[in-house]
């Protein structure tokens, strides 16, 4: 690797500035998600009462809640309370929503982690297999089966696994019904979530690989180096590759997004109970606290994320602009 | 509150929105009511009533039975009872005074008697000889505090409402198993208040209660643990009063997902599905695999005219809605065939249910006719559903389609799930409706008085309030089902409620569970019970 990167005092401040971007782009999230929960009809007073709205009921509940204070109040003090690192209280439950996240974290850490090992050998492989034979069968294969797999909705495939690995087979637990949080000791129960959570990041990720090889063999370094008479392999691995992994990078921090999706597909049909269970059940109950609690957590993931995708692409292709 | 969940149908992409949501539109099905036969039940011992035929009881084992939850709010509160899991997870560690039988009249549970005074406005409760799970016998202290609790102006507990007759300031405990009801006016059907949803009975307590670390109840199953939204892990209770369960274990878990719960089932994760698709019944029925077990008549279908406004405040409209449904044809479209259609009458198959009214079918000339006379012709109306509940939406579709063919222009407007109950309680003037199974006198007081909190119908009328004031004040049972069937007459001619079916509540089981009752609608006694199941 040439070590051709920008000074380190820019960096500093380049990082300096991204990281208060970030601060802001997830204030404006966690706004935003208030903002949007707010404006979905009824409250979380109407959604515990259920199929039983007797007015003087709902009165009662909004009373218990705190809901009968103006909306921006209550972010204020929501708000007040993050400053000093307290995410409020679930209004359905009165319990603090930090239980809520740390009991929803584990599974789909866990869930998350156990997709991306096996997630970046796999496509950067597959991406650069493609590559080399670029045009030909071997090449078509891969690019035909990704896209297919690509286009397949994770449910319906989650659906056609299970009903035949785990239903017909019965290789595999269909669920991970009573398993709770100890996933770890039933690791069967992973292999099928995995696989779907993998599907569609394995697929965009091979086909970027893929694309940025083929434009970085085609470049006049590469051809360059090919009359200098350097070995095909190293000209592949040492000078195309980096350069094309500096989208792949940038790209792998947004699979975080699709993990996300995934994880709310995948929990919901094998029975995990993570974040994305909490998610969905938090906004069906209207539960705001809970639901800002996870717009801060995805937020300042998806920041972090970002932010260190964009540091390795830079030290990848520093002359790329790819850090913007 | 969502939490719950069914979708309609595999050809739906929203499958989350039921994920979370949906629970609570299944889940939370009202209940209060009354009724008072005094038939003593079977003992635990052959099986509550069901199981004929499955053979002699066997102990030991662990079940372990899926429900759509509540998500990580869960509680183990008896008295925040809400969904179809919280039911099941409080009648394994609590009892109520009375439960309902399959007819909807109340059985006696804790209590073993009552009594009323020759007004109906006093009722001596006798209870049976019980005790909670930490030794402590059930005394009439006890049923005080936990009535006076669900009572408190400022918890919004969902029996609260049901309990509205009781004058608990004035009542009281003259022995340790007796206790004193005053009621605020005659309650010929006070026992069905004692059996209402939610109404639990708990160890009376000094200060605030953690229900979810230790909960102590009289109830057939004591607690192991509790992870909200995961899972409840429950043991025999030796000493109960109704017979020891079969079962050593029982842990409910929670699965939002109709397909994960089938799935689980299929793959031995658990013994019982509770709430699934009539697609799934049918996919598996008599396969082999797994046992259906269908709940005939637990949740009324309908459609909700409000009477108090255009178009429907004229009789003559609401009959020719009545004539336009096509009754067969909502119960194949909408329900898969899961059901039985109804006759614009609430409790079919319950205690007082007017079964020898004319069963009415489509008639669009008719209905045609009677518009015409209503200066109708050429109307339009607009149809309010949604997901919140499994079958509204193609209910509303088919029902736009038949009414299309009598000259009327129906509009189906979809609104939020989460929010649907409330959105129609005023607003609108068509809307699809469903109830889950309560006494016929329960539905009346709660929907159909002027002073009723869920007036969805709009139906204010006082000679009605006065017919039901006379039926609670009437102690002559026979005299008392002949006022129920003029009430019943009234809505049937020119009510606000378009009840087109009953659907099953379907229930999947591994084929070594043995003694779930087959009869029993979902909220009943014998519903969800797992002290009468054994593993074979």
């Amino acid at each position: 690797m040439r070590r051709a990167g920008p000074a380190a005092a820019p960096l500093r401040s380049w990082a300096a500035r991204r990281l208060l971007l970030g601060v802001a782009q997830t204030a404006a999230v966690v706004l935003l998600v208030f903002v949007l929960t707010e404006a979905l009809p009824g409250d979380a007073a109407v959604a515990l009462a259920g199929d039983q709205p007797d007015p003087a009921r709902i009165a009662a509940i909004r009373e218990a809640m705190g809901l009968d204070r103006p909306a921006y109040v209550r972010l204020l003090d929501w708000v007040a309370g993050l400053a000093h690192g307290d995410l409020g209280t679930s209004l359905a439950s009165g319990r603090p929503v930090s239980t809520y996240l740390a009991d929803g974290y584990g599974p789909t850490l866990l869930l998350a982690a156990v997709t991306v090992t096996p997630l970046v050998p796999l496509g950067v492989g597959l991406g650069v297999l493609a590559a080399r034979f670029a045009g030909r069968p071997l090449d078509r294969l891969v690019s035909s089966v990704t896209l297919g797999i690509y286009a397949v909705p994770e449910f319906a495939l989650g659906t056609l696994l299970i009903t035949v690995f785990a239903l017909r087979l019965g290789w595999l637990p269909p669920t991970a019904v009573g398993y709770g949080t100890d996933l770890l000791a039933h690791p069967a129960a992973l292999v099928l979530p995995v696989l779907i959570l993998l599907s569609r990041p394995v697929c965009s990720l091979t086909r970027l690989v893929r694309a940025g090889m083929i434009d970085a063999l085609a470049s006049p370094y590469a051809a360059q180096a090919r009359r200098y008479g350097i070995a095909g392999a190293r000209i592949r691995y040492a000078h195309a590759l980096p350069n094309a992994m500096a989208p792949a990078a940038q790209q792998l921090a947004r699979t975080v997004d699709w993990l996300l999706c995934g994880v709310i597909v995948v929990e919901a049909l094998y029975v995990i109970p993570g974040l994305g269970t909490v998610l969905i059940n938090a906004v069906a109950e209207r539960d705001v606290p809970v639901v800002q609690g996870l717009a801060v957590v995805f937020g300042v993931t998806t920041v972090v994320l970002n932010l260190g995708a964009d540091l390795v692409a830079r030290r990848l292709a520093p002359r790329a602009g790819a850090a913007a | 509150m969502t939490q719950h969940a069914h979708l309609p149908g595999p050809h739906r992409r929203g499958l989350l929105t039921a994920a979370g949501g949906l629970a609570a539109g299944l889940g939370a099905l009202a209940l209060t009511g009354c009724s008072g036969t005094e038939t003593p039940r079977a003992g635990a011992g052959d099986g509550g009533g069901s199981g004929s035929g499955d053979g002699k009881p066997r102990r030991g084992g662990r079940l372990r039975a899926a429900f759509a939850g509540g998500g990580a709010g869960e509680t183990l509160d008896p008295h925040l009872s809400n969904l179809f899991a919280d039911a099941a997870r409080a009648k394994a560690l609590f009892d109520k005074l009375a439960d309902y039988g399959p007819d909807l009249a109340a059985r006696p549970r804790l209590a073993a008697a009552w009594e009323p005074n020759a007004r109906l406005d006093r009722w001596k409760v006798t209870l049976r000889e019980a005790a909670f799970h930490d030794g402590k016998p059930v005394t009439a202290a006890d049923v005080l505090y936990s009535y006076r609790r669900i009572a408190d102006p400022k918890q919004a507990f969902r029996a609260r409402a049901s309990l509205e007759p009781i004058d608990l300031s004035a009542s009281r405990a003259p022995a340790p198993r007796t206790v004193e009801f005053v009621l605020k006016r005659p309650t010929a059907e006070f026992p069905n208040v004692l059996a209402a949803f939610g109404a639990y009975i708990v160890p009376a307590a000094s200060g605030p209660v953690d229900f979810d670390k230790n909960p102590v109840g009289s109830g057939p199953f004591r607690f192991v643990s509790f992870a909200p939204g995961r899972s409840a892990v429950f043991r025999r209770n030796d000493a109960y009063w109704d017979g020891p369960p079969h079962l050593d274990e029982l842990e409910i878990v929670v699965a939002n997902e109709e397909s994960a719960r089938v799935n689980a089932l299929l793959g031995g994760q658990i013994e019982y599905a509770h709430e699934l698709n009539p697609a799934t019944a049918r996919a598996h029925e008599d396969k082999g695999r797994i046992g259906i077990v269908r709940l005939r008549n637990s949740a009324m279908q309908a459609f909700a005219m409000k009477t108090d406004r255009p178009p429907f405040d004229d009789p003559r409209v609401r009959e020719a809605f009545f004539l336009i449904a096509d009754r067969e044809e909502l119960v194949a479209g909408a329900l898969s065939g899961a059901g039985e259609i109804g006759n614009d009458l609430f409790g079919k198959g319950y205690e007082y249910y007017a079964g020898e009214l004319p069963q009415r079918a489509q008639d669009l000339g008719r209905a045609r006719a009677l518009l015409k006379k209503a200066g109708a012709e050429g109307l339009r109306v607009t149809l309010d559903t949604s997901p919140v509940a499994a079958g509204f939406t193609e209910a509303a579709t088919v029902f736009r389609d038949q009414a299309a063919k009598a000259g009327v222009t129906i509009t189906v407007r979809t609104g939020s799930k989460d929010s649907y109950w409330k959105d129609i309680l005023d607003s609108g003037t068509l809307c699809s409706y469903r109830s889950g199974a309560m006494p016929i006198e329960s539905h009346i007081s709660q929907r159909l008085l002027t002073d009723s909190t869920t007036n969805a119908t709009k139906w204010h009328h006082k000679d009605f309030d006065d017919l039901y004031q006379q039926a609670q004040s009437t102690g002559d049972p026979v005299r008392r089902a002949a006022v129920y069937t003029r009430m019943q007459r009234r809505l049937h001619a020119e009510g606000g409620f378009l009840i087109w079916g009953f659907a099953d509540w379907i229930l999947g089981t591994s084929l070594k569970v043995k003694g779930v009752a087959p009869d029993a609608p979902a909220n009943t006694l014998d519903w969800a019970r797992f002290d009468t199941v054994w593993l074979a």
